[in-house]
């Protein structure tokens, strides 16, 4: 019965097609360790945000006026609303945990580098649509950190020469953030952005397909296949061994999500920003503007150089180096097993300025804590620029004709 | 406008501003399951603070259900207007009114306790002390120069600023703030009482502040266990499956 139905649908949509090129013939390296859990996660943390957007938008109203008491009403009359909101709120820090560490697997084990240049460049384009999908998003409770961070921000784009003030009059469609503001922003989080997001997460996921999965030993499984069956003997189907193991990550990451849902959403004020249970005030400005943890590091660059307009490039400039990645590394190997003593060296420094950022990008701005930025941004810029001279000059091992297994 | 745009790009490079708090807040110490600290708070919230104070996120009915207070009190006891039970905890007071009369409009409270925190709520009520120099003749330890006049000084009696002789690195002596101290050693017991009625009261206040709060602290461990036994079994299913792939 079940099969005929399937043959009636074949015959009419590749859907055995599908399944088996993504899934149960999509042979994936047997060696994954750790670090390759986050690719699925981040996936799953975009369900959640999806399905808990779906019914955060049935309550929430976008309009200045209406938009606190709005949240506030989710949080207190709407049926498990506060569990809903909750989720949302802390998916968006955990999307951003998970695709750090994913970026960063990347990093480790060359995965950008050919022939997946395609896939880190779609990935890149996901992280730059999550940061608008979660600074507009920020936007939408309407609290004072809401408001002032979205002013703080959009204002920045009043730094390029000629066109800033009419750009960002026109990003605002008012002289300062306010109901105009939050309708598109509110529109662009709901719609715009999630259509981006999930046709980028489609061609992500394409075009790693189409070249197949790196792994820690960065060995290029296709090169070596079995000549009875065509396979690569170091692969196994994604399904069903990839989906078991990733189930285990899925359970283990719920624990830990959870941990955070139900004990500290606010997560001692980085998640939830305590000004943030202030309405917004045109009038009032709080204390101590902060951006949310996950644009920190950013917003340290920013922070870091003197020049509001170069202040503005930099922070751009150091999005725009992840770009660059695949053609700036010339190394002869992929994974850091392989690579010798400097890239270890430049990657443990780059980690250390990225975390030593993001933590100064939290704190008020001493004349201390910007030098040291200035030296943290330095070693940030030099880490990829410098990268065609020392991948080159780098020591590598020789990389094995087969994987290691873990 | 422009200016205001000016004000935003000026405040761009200096964006943050370091807090002046210097004064140690108390811990509250409130306890959030006890009901009966719940009660009196709510009550003094009602009789007290909703004279100027709105909480109109909330509503009496989630109040007095998730408190256990029976309809007849909560009709009785905390409402005044001849509100309907299902009606959020609005006042009278217009904003603008308010304003008039104490130079800021009196904030909504009923998220007060997620943005300033308990033991800073504890610190403030606890912390009134006499300034003839401001128009209610108060000041505060945690908020300075506040607008809001000592509403519960009957319960607590006076207080005055204790300070303390500093000399900074210049070699400047200077006083600075350092606490505060009854006028009249004989509010001792009273003022004692008051720090309990002030901690019922924050502890209300956290309450309203996300009434769900102890909902999803008893639900938590449910769904985490209920995880980790799932986890058990998943990575029994894992191990099953990668019995056959050759190392």
């Amino acid at each position: 019965m079940i099969k005929s139905l399937v043959s009636w649908i074949d015959d009419r949509f590749p859907l055995t097609k599908l399944w088996n090129e993504h899934l149960a013939e999509y042979y994936a390296p047997k060696n994954f360790n750790f670090w390759y859990y986050f690719g699925s996660l981040a996936l799953l943390v975009l369900v959640i945000q999806i399905l808990t957007g779906i019914f955060l938008t049935m309550n929430y109203k976008p309009d200045a006026a209406l938009a606190f008491a709005s949240v506030e009403y989710i949080m207190r009359d709407v049926n498990f609303g506060w569990l809903i909101r909750y989720m949302h709120s802390t998916g968006a820090s955990f999307f951003f945990v998970v695709v750090y560490l994913h970026m960063f697997r990347g990093l480790m084990y060359g995965s950008y580098k050919k022939p997946r240049e395609l896939v880190w460049l779609f990935g890149m384009f996901l992280y730059l649509c999550l940061m608008a999908e979660a600074f507009m998003g920020y936007l939408l409770p309407w609290g004072q950190m809401s408001f002032w961070g979205a002013q703080v921000i959009i204002s920045l784009f009043g730094a390029i020469p000629y066109i800033g003030e009419t750009l960002s009059l026109w990003i605002r469609g008012d002289f300062v953030v306010a109901d105009a503001t939050l309708n598109r922003f509110f529109s662009l989080h709901v719609i715009a952005l999630p259509v981006v997001l999930l046709g980028l997460v489609v061609a992500h996921i394409i075009a790693l397909h189409e070249v197949g999965s790196n792994n820690p030993d960065g060995v290029e499984i296709k090169k070596n296949k079995d000549p009875v069956t065509h396979h690569p003997v170091d692969g196994i189907p994604f399904h069903p061994y990839y989906s078991v193991k990733d189930l285990v990550g899925v359970a283990g990451f719920l624990i830990v999500f959870s941990l955070v849902l139900f004990y500290m959403p606010e997560m001692g004020g980085y998640f939830l920003e305590d000004a943030n249970f202030i309405p917004a005030d045109p009038l009032k400005t709080p204390e101590h503007i902060a951006p949310v943890w996950y644009f920190t590091p950013f917003y340290a660059i920013l922070r870091a150089v003197p020049d509001k307009f170069l202040g503005v490039v930099a922070m751009g400039g150091a999005v725009a180096m992840l770009f660059l990645l695949p053609w700036l590394d010339r190394s002869e190997v992929k994974s850091i097993r392989y690579k010798g003593i400097i890239f270890k060296t430049a990657l443990t420094l780059f980690v250390i300025s990225f975390i030593g950022l993001g933590y100064l990008g939290m704190q008020p701005s001493t004349p201390v804590s910007t030098i040291v930025a200035q030296v943290f941004s330095v070693i940030y810029f030099a880490f990829f620029l410098l990268m065609p001279l020392y991948s080159q000059w780098d020591q590598t091992k020789p990389v094995p004709e087969r994987v290691t297994m873990p | 406008m422009r200016r205001m745009i000016a004000v935003f790009a000026l405040l761009f490079p200096c964006i943050s501003f370091a807090s002046g708090g210097t004064v140690p807040l108390t811990h509250a110490n409130n306890d959030l399951r006890d009901r009966a600290s719940l009660q009196a708070g709510a009550k003094t919230f009602v009789n007290y603070c909703m004279g100027c104070h709105s909480a109109e996120y909330s509503r009496y009915q989630r109040v007095a259900d998730d408190l256990g207070i029976p309809e007849e009190i909560l009709k009785k006891n905390l409402m005044f207007a001849g509100d309907k039970v299902g009606e959020t905890m609005s006042i009278a007071m217009s904003k603008k009114d308010g304003k008039k009369w104490f130079g800021v409009t009196p904030p909504d409270l009923t998220v007060i306790a997620r943005s300033r925190g308990v033991d800073w709520l504890y610190t403030y009520l606890t912390g009134f002390y006499l300034d003839s120099s401001r128009p209610w003749g108060v000041n505060n330890l945690v908020f300075k120069d506040v607008g809001m006049p000592h509403v519960l000084w009957e319960q607590q009696g006076w207080q005055k600023p204790v300070f303390e002789k500093v000399t900074d690195a210049e070699g400047h002596s200077h006083e600075v703030l350092k606490g505060v101290a009854l006028v009249d050693e004989k509010d001792a017991k009273k003022a004692a009482d008051y720090r309990q009625t002030v901690r019922n009261l924050v502890n209300f206040l956290e309450y309203v502040g996300e009434p769900a709060k102890t909902v999803r602290q008893d639900l938590g461990w449910k769904v985490i266990l209920f995880l980790a036994i799932f986890f058990v079994f998943a990575y029994a299913l894992k191990k099953e499956y990668w019995a056959d792939i050759p190392h």
